[in-house]
């Protein structure tokens, strides 16, 4: 099906924005993956009221390989909400930028793609530790 | 600087716009003011939310080193207290909002679209101030020393 076809509506209420559709779907996944988790994070770090014993046993949850893959990604999600919202701040106070903006999403790419090589290797690198240790 | 609310002329729903004019915005009222804060916050969480992910858990053995005595060092600064009660604030309101905005996408029957938003802001709230009483009351000095 071509693309002209698509965009005179035939299949309905779809966003039919190329690359800016992927960018759009992540920035809603990342931001309720986000959301989701620090609901449980307010509550968990609030034991530290509790004192050493009650918040050290929610502190050893993080001692498990497959939390530190989860935490992996919530980095990677933070990091890439971050900087699309800001290419979308900027188009959008700045709105001469919108004919800059396949530089700006190929822009974030790359920024979100450079950073996440060293923090995937520094926590990549500890949770083999982690599975080492056993 | 206009002292009306320019209301910008209604446009076709698929029809090419002016390059250059940019993406739509609220034209005014509560919109337009959630609109700029979500965009207002992000900018201050970019700093505080990727300053905070980058030091609990990327640098320094991440999260390897965070116990409670690592928090009592953290929490005897008035500095951190104060970052991590404004990031709890804003990254709450900025999240509850966010999840309105989705379900005026998703939830098209009022009243389900009303109780989703209805809860998430009571949830928001009760954690706003739970997390405040925590931040505010925890006193390091009141627990055995590291």
């Amino acid at each position: 099906m071509s693309v002209e076809g698509d965009r005179k509506g035939r299949l309905g209420p779809l966003y039919k924005g190329h690359e800016g559709q992927y960018s759009w779907l992540l920035h809603r996944v990342t931001g309720v993956a986000i959301i989701l988790f620090l609901f449980a994070h307010v509550v968990d770090t609030a034991v530290v009221g509790w004192g050493p014993d009650a918040y050290n046993r929610v502190a050893s949850v993080y001692h498990n390989p497959f939390v530190r893959l989860l935490e992996l990604g919530l980095v990677a999600a933070v990091l890439y909400h971050s900087i699309n919202g800001v290419r979308i701040t900027l188009i959008d106070f700045f709105p001469r930028l919108t004919r800059h903006a396949r530089g700006l999403g190929i822009a974030t790419v790359l920024l979100f793609v450079a950073a996440m090589i060293p923090i995937t290797w520094i926590m990549g690198t500890a949770i083999i530790d982690l599975l080492r240790e056993g | 600087m206009a002292t009306t609310t320019e209301v910008r002329p209604q446009e076709p729903l698929h029809g090419p716009k002016p390059p250059g004019t940019g993406r739509d915005r609220p034209v005014g009222g509560f919109e337009l003011w959630t609109w700029l804060f979500m965009r207002i916050s992000g900018l201050v969480l970019l700093i505080l939310a990727v300053g905070h992910v980058l030091i609990m858990h990327v640098l320094d053995e991440g999260v390897d080193r965070v116990n409670f005595a690592f928090i009592q060092l953290r929490w005897a600064s008035p500095f951190w207290k104060a970052w991590d009660w404004l990031m709890l604030v804003l990254a709450l309101l900025h999240g509850v909002n966010g999840l309105r905005m989705i379900t005026l996408d998703y939830i098209r029957p009022h009243g389900a679209r009303l109780a989703v938003n209805t809860f998430f802001a009571v949830l928001g709230a009760a954690l706003m101030a739970l997390g405040t009483i925590i931040v505010v009351t925890f006193d390091p000095t009141q627990w055995p020393a590291p």
